[in-house]
């Protein structure tokens, strides 16, 4: 017997969190994943759609602040997003299709902590934070140490995630792309995720993410170093990707073969670290980044 | 366990009386018993029980019958003015854009949402919009064309 509560305060949520129950915001991966048969709906399930501290995005003293509750449309359509964390404007706006990006939130992203999901590149590479409450107070940690496995965040199961931060890096120019079989409605086969910052000419800071590559996303600090210095031309993105290639331990499945994902993770994160170093001299690369990468309309 | 919720779709309050993990697709069908949105996949791939939620679409399979409480509900049947057809529904016979039906609800809904937000999306704005909505009989284009003919000032004929 299913028991279904809407919590109306924060305070409400992790309490029926406390006592076992577990949140669904969009319910575009909880309540999908049940119709599909992955995994049946939680016995208890108390509704946080509707927290309004959860909610809204705010860019403020070099930091960026989403709540739990922001959608993908929502980041899709805000200016501070675009201009410098643009990445992650590229990764909310080729999830699923318009009805998902209108409920689905980042919250739900990232505790549903799948290896294809869209948003984690993004944040692992701007170092972002995720802020969790539960009745025993609050605490923070790196995005990079939440996401344990596929499937696995190491929150416990009666924190609630309410805020994601992330520190601005001035002078940024930053993509993600994937490689898909088609432009919307689609999971990532291979996705990376660059953020370049130049200075007169070279590059002096680089992070670079790989995606549906390994159990968890990942930065590859290999590839990161073999931008440090260089002039981010095509040979240093080359060397970058094929390092991000050789750090990749992919799967075989219905999608794409190992062998097929680690050809292309080559191709696509050396696109997502050519069109950061576009972006980073101020060249308009079109956001979402992948179809434009890859030459589709 | 059954709760109750009040559910107003296309304008009208429903009090209804549902499980906790019923669908809001399930309950519209079954319980308020307006059947234009339709079944096809039951898990977010199709499009067909498309319905509006406050304005935004929303694959009513797959959302909880219990968060759209007190919301608005827009389905298929609340698109047109009394007997009438929404110049969308128009647009979609004159251009062919209906074969079997069974995908025209949630395209309906796509596109409504889109022009709404949109009055006048190009080609390519049109097709991004429909993304979520499969079709199994039209290949699209007389769909797309449609969209595009009702769309604010765009000259009657069919596009490209
Ligand atoms: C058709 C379709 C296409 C999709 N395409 C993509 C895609 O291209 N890329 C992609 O990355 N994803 C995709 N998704 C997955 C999904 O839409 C996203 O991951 C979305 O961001 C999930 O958000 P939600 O609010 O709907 O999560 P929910 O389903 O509400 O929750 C997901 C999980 O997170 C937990 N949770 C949610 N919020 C919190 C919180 N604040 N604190 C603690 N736990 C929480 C829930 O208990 C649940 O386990 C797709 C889904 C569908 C149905
Ligand atoms: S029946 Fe809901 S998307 Fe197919
Ligand atoms: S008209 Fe038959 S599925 Fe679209």
């Amino acid at each position: 017997m299913s028991t279904f509560v809407q919590a109306t305060t924060v305070a409400e949520a992790v309490g029926a969190m406390s006592g076992g129950a577990r949140p669904v915001a969009g319910g575009t991966d909880l309540v999908v994943g049940a119709r599909q048969g992955k995994a049946p709906l939680p016995e208890s399930i108390v509704a946080i759609d509707r927290l309004d501290p959860l909610r809204g995005i705010e860019l403020s003293g070099g930091r960026l602040r989403l709540g739990a509750l922001v959608t993908h449309a929502e980041i899709v359509a805000h200016p501070g997003v675009l201009e410098g964390f643009t990445a992650l404007a590229d990764a909310s706006a080729i999830v699923g299709s318009h009805a998902t990006r209108v409920h689905g939130t980042i919250g739900g992203n990232v505790m549903n902590a799948s290896p294809a999901m869209e948003t984690g590149g993004p944040l692992l590479c701007f170092d972002a934070s995720a802020t969790l409450e539960s009745v025993a107070g609050s605490r923070q940690l790196a995005v990079a140490e939440l996401l344990a496995g596929p499937g696995e965040t190491t929150a416990r199961a009666d924190e609630l995630l309410t805020a994601i931060e992330v520190p601005a890096l001035p002078g940024a120019g930053s993509c993600y792309a994937r490689l898909e079989y088609r432009r919307q409605m689609e999971i990532a086969v291979v996705g990376a995720t660059a953020v370049i910052v130049l200075d007169g000419g070279l590059v002096t800071d680089a992070r670079i993410a790989i995606t549906a590559l390994a159990p968890t996303i990942r930065r590859v600090a290999e590839a990161e170093e073999a931008l440090r210095g260089t002039d981010g031309g095509r040979a240093a993105a080359e060397a970058a990707a094929e390092a991000a290639a050789a750090a990749s331990a992919p799967i075989s499945d219905v999608r794409a073969s190992a062998d097929y994902r680690r050809a292309m993770a080559a191709v696509i994160a050396r696109r997502a670290i050519e069109a950061a170093v576009a972006r980073a001299r101020g060249e308009n690369v079109p956001v979402p980044a992948s179809p434009a990468l890859h030459g589709a309309v | 366990m059954r709760y109750q919720a009040t559910l107003t779709v296309n304008g009208i309050p429903y009090p209804v009386e549902v499980e906790a993990t019923a669908s809001l697709l399930r309950v519209v069908r079954d319980v308020i018993g307006l059947t234009g949105s339709k079944e096809g996949c039951d898990d977010s791939e199709c499009g067909a029980c498309m319905m509006l939620l406050d304005g935004r679409p929303v694959n009513s399979c797959s959302y909880l019958a219990l968060q759209a409480d007190g919301r608005e509900i827009t389905t298929v049947e609340g698109l047109a003015p009394g007997d009438g057809l929404a110049p969308l529904q128009q647009a979609l016979l004159e251009a062919g854009g209906v074969q079997c039906g069974y995908c025209t609800p949630g395209m309906l809904i796509s596109a409504t949402a889109l022009l709404s937000s949109n009055p006048r999306p190009s080609e390519d704005e049109v097709r991004v919009a429909l993304a979520g909505n499969l079709c199994r009989c039209t290949g699209y284009t007389n769909i797309v064309s449609a969209v595009l003919r009702a769309s604010e000032g765009h000259p009657a004929g069919t596009p490209g």
